[in-house]
């Protein structure tokens, strides 16, 4: 394999890694007001995320280092383009991250505005994602609002089942329900927006060209729609790997378009660092990212217990 | 005013303000390893006390270090795009391994740290907190061998209009940066040291203070004198190993600060010659060329002995280097602004000094199990704004002094900036930034002053005496001090 092919592969596998993982904990961090009753079960709930939600996070650094590294003009490119929406982005992680730090360590009304950054914040970063992309694909203002709303529907889904996997309780009663509750919107916007979304503007070629992007987003839709039944079935752990599994798949449609022409205009070839550079990063990649992985799979092994209230 | 010099503004605004976290982060998470480490060691309970404390304080400005890296780690793509473009292939190398072997480290294992004392065996949970300290002490290093690379640029070639790695080692192992990163790490032992020496002098006087009330209050009833001796979870056994270990550090962690500043002064005089000839306000080439430590006093040859450790070396001057980087590099101004790396050279060495004299005046009052002079204990309040202050200038020196070029002898800093993106773009994230910053920077110094003036969590059942094995039933009641 070609590195600048290899090199796209690792970027979308970091942004794929990055948008299942912060998924949930900006699902958990947008609910957190629609699924607790009272301070215990909001503790209860930051709990499932408390130890890993930092760790995701650094999975958005290194997609976006990596990029630098790899294609620096996609990456000068993509972050100057979308200048404004990544200002918020960057605000809406900043009062986030900094709510879920320091929330335990105040009270009362600071306590709340804790809590209402940490809403705001995830709700407001979850749409931009998916509008970001939807507006980079298609350029119109209707992809921007349908991707966003896709990102938003798909991360709020993905955190109540992993709120009804981690906990116990009412609370895991009621993220069951709202779990299926919110598929009854995302379902119907991943319908939409997915078949949709090829037929307009540049990427139309790519999914002509390539049908088994067709075959990727439907499976994305088979996905989510699995999801609901399992989480019907209370089967809590296999409905959140299908929910995972949708976010992979969506991730990967988009990144399978964006192949070749990451930006319009901008081919992967001339956007690459030379071959010495991807060559050397290679190594590096392939002897860290196994202790990354294993590492970060051990945190989640070592809070693998449901957290009771 | 242009978008050129907005981004400026930003990037100046936004790197010094991640700047005051960062040096905290990746001193005080060495320290409250360290006193982790004593407590495993020693068993003694006023180190897990000093642990959890110091642990708190610690977690809560690197929150602050976090968030504002992130901005940072965009910042290059989104204010800097030809600048990205021209050097994304070296530049970007570093960024992404400090992502993939620092900041992954961290980060996890911080959380393991926070959540783990109930849930991790102690020893695991002690290496928790070290692998996270050794993650920011890396990601230390990959970001300094960055800079130090737009500094002295290594192992590299222009081909098509862009900079093209040819050795990552050199990038790696560039003398700039072999200076660079001991000077700034060792200096963030500094501030950190400073930190908890400021803390320490605070809480030594403030519990004195306490400790008089309390005899004060001597005839007054039971209740009240019960009530006084809660709030004096006071043990000045405690403060006084904190404050000893702290004024040891910031002493050892001066000594490589000026060390690596003296190294960094030689390459200067290779590498940046300009950076050099400004911070002393030397106009012309001159040799055996003095030193004015203040305007008006010059101690003759000085300059010629700190830049080549020999008096009579030549020294080039502004006026000489503009000229000949113009027969160089075409017409252009090649002066950076002259009074603000003059100054800053000045508040750098001076501030900074002051705090590692600080430290050792401290380190002398209170040898031999001698308490800490009351007047002592009220000036440790300044370790904490010098060295930051001293921290501060460096940076304007080392960023300002490299002006006008991003990457020096090779890339404008005008030629530097994203072509698309407008003024008022600039201008509204500058605004957003700055806003969102000056609040956070304001709770989070209101969050500081008041956990250390609440102090440690007091112990819930009587101090009796205990052995090692018992750490774990200590760690269970003081615990939840530190979850969500
Ligand atoms: C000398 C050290 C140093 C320097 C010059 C910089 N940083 Fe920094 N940075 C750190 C030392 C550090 C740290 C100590 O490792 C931090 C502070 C708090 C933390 O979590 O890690 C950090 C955090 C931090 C984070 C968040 C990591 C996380 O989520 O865990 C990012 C993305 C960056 N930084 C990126 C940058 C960039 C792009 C810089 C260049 C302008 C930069 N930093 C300058
Ligand atoms: C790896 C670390 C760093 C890199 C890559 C870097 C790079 C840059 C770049 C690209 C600019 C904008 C162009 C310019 O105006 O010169 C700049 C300016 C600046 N940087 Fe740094 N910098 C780094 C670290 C820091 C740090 C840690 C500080 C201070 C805390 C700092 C302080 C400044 C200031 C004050 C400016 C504005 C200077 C001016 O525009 O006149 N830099 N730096
Ligand atoms: C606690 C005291 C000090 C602090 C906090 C401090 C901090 C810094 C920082 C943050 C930088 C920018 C990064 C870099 O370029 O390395 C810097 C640069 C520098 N420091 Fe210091 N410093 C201190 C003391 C000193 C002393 C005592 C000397 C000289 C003996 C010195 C000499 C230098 C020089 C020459 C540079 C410029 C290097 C360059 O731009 O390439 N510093 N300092």
């Amino acid at each position: 394999m070609e590195l600048t092919t290899f090199w796209f592969l690792v970027i979308a596998f970091l942004w794929t890694g990055y948008f299942v993982l912060e998924g949930f904990d900006f699902g958990v961090g947008a609910l957190l007001p629609v699924l607790s009753r009272g301070e215990g079960e909001r503790r209860q709930m930051l709990a499932t995320i408390g130890p890993v939600w930092d760790g995701n996070e650094v999975w958005l650094i290194t997609a976006v280092g990596a990029m630098f590294a790899a294609f620096p003009a996609w990456y000068a490119r993509l972050l100057s383009g979308f200048y404004l929406p990544l200002v918020m982005v960057l605000a809406g992680l900043i009062v986030r991250g900094v709510a879920l730090e320091w929330r335990g360590k105040v009270e009362g009304r600071e306590r709340a505005l804790c809590d209402a950054g940490i809403v705001a914040g995830s709700v407001l970063t979850a749409f931009l994602w998916g509008a970001i992309f939807g507006n980079l694909l298609y350029g119109t203002m209707a992809a921007t609002v349908l991707g966003g709303a896709l990102s938003l529907t798909l991360a709020v889904v993905h955190g109540a089942v992993f709120v009804a996997l981690k906990t116990t309780g009412p609370l895991r009663a009621r993220a069951r329900h709202t779990a299926l509750a919110v598929s009854v919107a995302a379902l119907p916007v991943a319908i939409v927006a997915l078949p949709a979304l090829p037929g307009a503007g540049a990427a139309n070629a790519a999914w002509t060209s390539h049908p088994v992007l067709w075959l990727a987003a439907l499976a994305a839709m088979i996905a989510l729609a699995s999801a609901v039944a399992l989480i019907w079935r209370r089967r809590e752990g296999w409905a959140f790997t299908a929910t995972a599994a949708s976010i992979v798949l969506v991730t990967g449609t988009l990144f399978g378009t964006l192949w070749r022409e990451p930006l319009p205009g901008l081919t992967v070839a001339e956007a690459a660092s030379g071959p010495y550079t991807l060559g050397v990063m290679t190594w590096i990649g392939l002897i860290a990212l196994p202790f990354v992985l294993a590492y970060q799979g051990w945190t989640y092994w070592v809070f693998r217990r449901r957290v009771t209230a | 005013m242009d978008a050129l010099d907005l981004a400026r503004w930003q990037f100046g605004v936004t790197t010094v303000y991640h700047f005051l976290f960062v040096p905290l982060t990746i001193g005080l998470g060495i320290f409250v390893a360290g006193l982790q480490t004593a407590w495993h060691r020693t068993g003694k309970e006023h180190y897990l006390r000093l642990t959890k404390f110091f642990g708190k304080l610690f977690l809560i400005n690197f929150a602050m270090g976090v968030v504002t890296g992130l901005v940072q780690e965009f910042q290059f793509g989104m204010n800097w795009s030809e600048y990205s473009t021209f050097v994304g292939d070296v530049f970007g190398a570093p960024l992404a391994m400090e992502a993939l072997l620092a900041f992954f480290l961290e980060s996890t294992f911080l959380g393991l740290w926070i959540f783990g004392w109930d849930r991790l065996p102690k020893r695991i949970h002690l290496a928790c907190i070290w692998a996270a300290t050794i993650g920011s002490n890396l990601s230390a290093y990959f970001i300094l061998a960055a800079n130090a690379w737009m500094k002295h640029p290594v192992g590299y070639e222009v081909v098509d209009g862009r900079a093209r790695m040819t050795d990552l080692w050199a990038v790696l192992t560039n003398s700039t940066a072999l200076a660079q990163v001991p000077h700034v790490i060792a200096a963030s032992f500094v501030i950190a040291g400073g930190f908890v020496i400021a803390v320490s002098g605070y809480r030594i006087t403030r519990e004195r203070r306490m400790a008089a009330d309390a005899d004060a209050t001597v005839p007054f009833t039971r209740a009240a004198r019960g009530r006084v001796a809660a709030r004096l979870t006071g043990d000045p056994a405690m403060w006084r190993s904190s404050l000893r270990a702290a004024l040891v550090m910031t002493a050892i962690a001066g000594a490589v600060v000026a060390g690596s500043g003296d190294l960094s002064g030689q390459y200067l005089r290779e590498q940046q010659p300009m950076k050099l000839a400004a911070a002393e306000g030397l106009r012309h080439d001159e040799k055996g060329a003095p030193f004015s430590p203040v305007p008006g006093i010059e101690v003759p040859n000085m300059l010629s002995l700190l830049a080549a450790h020999d008096p009579g070396a030549e020294v080039q001057g502004i006026d000489d280097i503009q000229r000949r980087y113009e027969q160089r590099f075409g017409p252009g101004d090649y002066v950076p602004n002259l009074p603000v790396v003059y100054w800053s050279f000045r508040v750098m060495t001076g501030f900074g000094l002051s705090t590692v004299g600080l430290s050792l005046l401290g380190l002398w009052l209170t040898r031999r199990r001698r308490p800490a002079p009351e007047w002592f204990a009220r000036i440790c309040l300044l370790a904490l704004p010098l060295p930051t202050l001293a921290m501060i200038a460096g940076w304007l020196l080392s960023e300002i002094g490299r002006q006008p070029w991003t990457v020096q002898g090779e890339l404008l800093t005008a030629a530097s900036v994203s072509p698309g993106v407008s003024l008022s773009e600039v201008a509204i994230s500058l605004a957003i930034f700055t806003a969102l910053y000056g609040v956070l920077a304001i709770a989070e110094a209101r969050l500081l002053v008041r956990y250390v003036k609440a102090g440690p969590e007091p112990v819930e059942t009587p101090l009796e005496p205990r052995l090692p094995d018992d750490i774990d039933a200590q760690a269970a009641r003081l615990a939840p001090t530190l979850m969500y």
